[in-house]
C-alpha cells in the first residue's frame, strides 16, 4: 500500500492542470460513501453508545435511562453490593486460573505437536473441535457431566470410590472449578494454535544450534523459544483476558449463576440490573467498570506492542 | 495505538498455512532410513496426547451415548457406557416435542429461526464488511485510518457496554424485537473483524492490478465487482465459516434483541435444558444440545484448515 488512489490523482491535479480543481471533499466519493456503514458503527456504536454508557452510569436512571446528575451515587451504591463482590471475585479466580492454565495447556499442547507427531492433523482437529461449539453447548454439556446423582461423580463413586465427591455445580465452594473445566475445555484448543503458530515461525537453524551445544530441549524451550515468543504470549494473553471479562453465556448454561448466586459474573450482574432487575443506572455503572478492566487490560498491550515503534 | 496496521499481525497468524508438512523439513530423504524406535520419549509424548484427547473427547462422547439411551436406563447406568438399547427417541422428540413455555414444537422452531437470523446476517454482514476492507485498503482518504483504528479499538469494548443503548437504537429504527434488527446488530458487531479480514486481503493484491484498471478507466464498483471479486473467493469463505458459527452460536444479542417467537436456536436450548418445570429427560437434552451444535461441527469439520484461518483471525472476536 504504498501509493494510495489519492497521491496518483493529485499528481494528476497538479499545477500543470490548470482545469477547475475538483472540490476536495467529493473527491472518491463512491469510496466515502462506501464506507458509511463502518463510520456509521465506529462512531454511532462505538464512541455513541459507549459514550452514552458512561455518560448515563453517573445518573440515577432507574427503568428509563434519564440524565439527573447523581455523580458517583452508582459506583458507591455498586461498590458496597455484596453480589458485585461476588462476580468481581469469581472473576478474579476464574481470570487468573484460566489465564494461567489455558496459556499452560495451549503452550505445551502445541510444543508437543510441534514434535514432529505422527497424525498431527488428528491431534489438532480433536483439540480444536470444541472452539466450534457454543458456549452455551459446552455449558450443558458439562452441566450433565459434572451431575453429582449421575454424572461423573457417581460413575467414579460405582467404581468402588466411595467417598469421592466432586460436585461443583451443587456446592458453593467450588462451583467455579466447575466452570473453568468447561472454559479450558472450550478455549485452549485456539491458543494451541495460536501458538503451534509461533513455534512454526521459530527458525529451524536455532534448534539445530541448540542441540549442537547439547542444550537439553526442556532449557531450550525455557530459555530460547519461549522468549522469542513473547509476542505471540501477549496476543494469547489479551485474547484469553478480553474474552474473560465477558464471560456470561457459560455461566447461564452450566449454572444460571447458582448455587445460590454464587458463581454470579459483572457480565450478569450487569444483565440483570439493565433487564430484570430494572435499575438501569447500576447496569450502567457495572459494564462502565467491566470496561475500565479491559482498558487496564489494553493499555500495557497498546504500549508494548505499538509504543515507541511504529511499523507499517 | 500508534497504527491499526500492527493489527495485522492477529490476522497474519495462520496455524496451519502450508505448515503442515512439518515432517518435510529436509530437502530430501538421505542416508539410511531410521528405525523408528519406541523410545521413552516417544512413549511419553503419544501418552500425553492420547490422555489429554480423552479429556477433549469424552464430552462429546457422553452427550452422543446418553441421547441414544433411554430414561430407565441413565438412571442406573453409567454415563460413559455405551447405550444397552439404543432409541432415537430422544432426537425426534428434541427436535419435534420439546417444549418451551406454552409451545410445544420441539428445537426446530429454533432451528429455522437460526437459520433465518443467520442467512441475511452472513450475506449482510459479509457484503459491508468486504466494500468496507476494499475502501480501506485501495481507496484510503483522508480520516479513512482513523475509523478503522475506532473500528478495531471497538472490538474490544465488553458488550454489556453497548447493548442498552443499541435497544434504543433500535426502538428509534422500528426494528427491536424483529429478524432484522438482529441482523443489524450481528453485522455491527461482525464489521471490526471481517473488515480488518478482507482489508488486509485486499491490500495484498498487486498494486499494479488496481492502477491498470484504474488507467483504463475503471471506478471505484467496477474495479470492486469486476477484479477484486473474482479473485477473493478464499477469503469470503473464511469470512463465511467465521460467521456461520459466530453467528450460530451466539447467545447474547439472541436474547436481547428478539421475542421469544424469534428466539435462535441456542437461546431456546437452553430455555428448554434449564426449564425449572418438569422432570429433567437427560437423554432429550443431550439430543437438543447435539442437535444445536451440529451445524458449526459440520462447518468445523467439513471447512478443515480453512476454519482454523478464520478463528485465528476472528480470535479478536472471541
Amino acid at each position: 500500500m504504498s501509493t494510495t488512489h489519492d497521491e496518483v490523482s493529485s499528481l494528476a491535479d497538479g499545477p500543470s492542470v490548470p482545469a477547475r480543481r475538483p472540490v476536495r471533499f467529493l473527491r472518491n466519493w463512491s469510496a466515502k460513501l462506501a464506507t458509511v456503514p463502518m463510520i456509521a458503527t465506529a462512531l454511532v456504536i462505538f464512541v455513541g453508545c459507549t459514550g452514552w454508557t458512561v455518560i448515563h452510569s453517573f445518573t440515577n436512571s432507574k427503568l428509563l435511562p434519564k440524565l439527573n446528575w447523581a455523580g458517583l451515587d452508582q459506583y458507591r451504591r455498586l461498590w458496597s453490593t455484596p453480589k458485585w463482590y461476588v462476580s468481581i471475585e469469581n472473576l478474579a479466580v476464574f481470570g487468573a486460573l484460566s489465564l494461567i492454565f489455558t496459556l499452560v495447556i495451549g503452550f505445551v499442547l502445541a510444543a508437543l505437536l510441534d514434535r514432529k507427531v505422527r497424525g498431527e492433523d488428528v491431534f489438532r482437529t480433536i483439540f480444536l473441535y470444541p472452539f466450534a461449539l457454543s458456549f452455551i453447548v459446552t455449558g450443558l454439556a458439562w452441566q450433565w457431566i459434572l451431575n453429582p446423582e449421575l454424572g461423573l461423580q457417581s460413575v467414579i463413586r460405582s467404581w468402588g470410590w466411595d467417598s469421592f465427591t466432586f460436585d461443583p455445580l451443587y456446592n458453593a465452594r467450588i462451583v467455579i472449578y466447575g466452570l473453568l473445566i468447561a472454559a479450558l475445555w472450550q478455549g485452549t484448543g485456539l491458543v494451541m494454535c495460536i501458538m503451534l503458530a509461533g513455534l512454526r515461525g521459530i527458525d529451524e537453524e536455532i534448534w539445530k544450534a541448540a542441540r549442537v551445544d547439547g542444550i537439553p530441549t526442556w532449557k531450550t524451550y525455557t530459555h530460547v523459544i519461549i522468549p522469542m515468543m513473547r509476542p505471540v504470549f501477549v496476543t494469547s494473553l489479551v485474547l484469553i483476558a478480553s474474552g474473560i471479562v465477558k464471560v456470561y453465556d457459560l455461566v447461564i448454561a452450566q449454572t444460571g449463576g447458582g448455587p445460590g448466586g454464587a458463581s454470579a459474573v459483572p457480565a450478569m450482574y450487569v444483565m440483570e440490573s439493565m433487564f430484570s432487575a430494572q435499575n438501569l443506572g447500576q447496569g450502567f455503572a457495572a459494564s462502565t467498570m467491566m470496561l475500565l478492566s479491559v482498558v487496564i487490560i489494553l493499555i500495557p498491550w497498546a504500549y508494548l506492542e505499538f509504543g515507541g515503534k511504529k511499523r507499517g | 495505538m500508534a497504527d491499526p496496521a500492527s493489527l495485522n499481525t492477529l490476522a497474519a497468524i495462520d496455524p496451519v498455512g502450508d505448515r503442515t508438512g512439518a515432517v518435510g523439513h529436509m530437502d530430501g530423504p538421505r542416508g539410511r532410513r531410521p528405525r523408528r524406535t519406541v523410545s521413552r520419549a516417544n512413549i511419553f509424548l503419544y501418552g500425553t496426547l492420547l490422555v489429554v484427547s480423552l479429556y477433549y473427547l469424552l464430552p462429546l462422547w457422553v452427550m452422543v451415548m446418553t441421547s441414544l439411551k433411554g430414561m430407565p436406563e441413565i438412571r442406573m447406568g453409567n454415563i460413559f457406557s455405551p447405550p444397552v438399547e439404543i432409541t432415537f427417541q430422544p432426537w425426534v422428540k428434541a427436535w419435534a416435542e420439546a417444549c418451551t413455555g406454552i409451545n410445544c414444537d420441539g428445537l426446530s422452531r429454533g432451528f429455522w429461526n437460526s437459520v433465518r437470523i443467520l442467512v441475511p446476517s452472513v450475506v449482510l454482514s459479509i457484503a459491508v464488511a468486504s466494500v468496507n476492507g476494499y475502501a480501506l485498503a485501495n481507496w484510503k482518504f483522508k480520516g479513512s485510518e482513523v475509523f478503522f483504528t475506532i473500528l478495531m479499538i471497538g472490538a474490544f469494548i465488553p458488550y454489556q457496554v453497548m447493548i442498552y443503548p443499541i435497544v434504543i437504537v433500535l426502538r428509534e429504527l422500528g426494528l427491536f424485537g424483529s429478524l432484522w434488527g438482529l441482523v443489524l446488530v450481528h453485522t455491527i458487531f461482525g464489521m471490526p473483524i471481517l473488515t480488518l479480514l478482507f482489508r488486509n486481503y485486499f491490500a495484498s493484491v498487486p498494486e499494479e492490478l488496481f492502477k491498470a484498471a484504474r488507467v483504463d478507466g475503471a471506478g471505484f464498483w467496477r474495479i470492486f465487482l469486476q477484479i477484486m471479486l473474482p479473485m477473493s473467493l478464499p477469503i469470503f469463505v473464511v469470512a463465511i465459516i467465521l460467521q456461520v458459527t459466530g453467528i450460530w452460536n451466539d447467545f447474547l444479542f439472541g436474547v436481547i434483541y428478539t421475542r421469544p417467537e424469534n428466539y435462535p436456536m441456542t437461546v431456546q436450548l437452553n430455555n428448554i435444558v434449564n426449564s425449572v418445570q418438569g422432570v429433567k429427560e437427560y437423554n432429550v437434552n443431550m439430543a437438543a444440545t447435539l442437535l444445536t451444535g451440529l451445524v458449526p461441527l459440520v462447518v468445523y469439520f467439513a471447512s478443515g484448515k480453512l476454519f482454523v484461518r478464520g478463528i485465528a483471525a476472528g480470535a479478536v472476536k472471541g
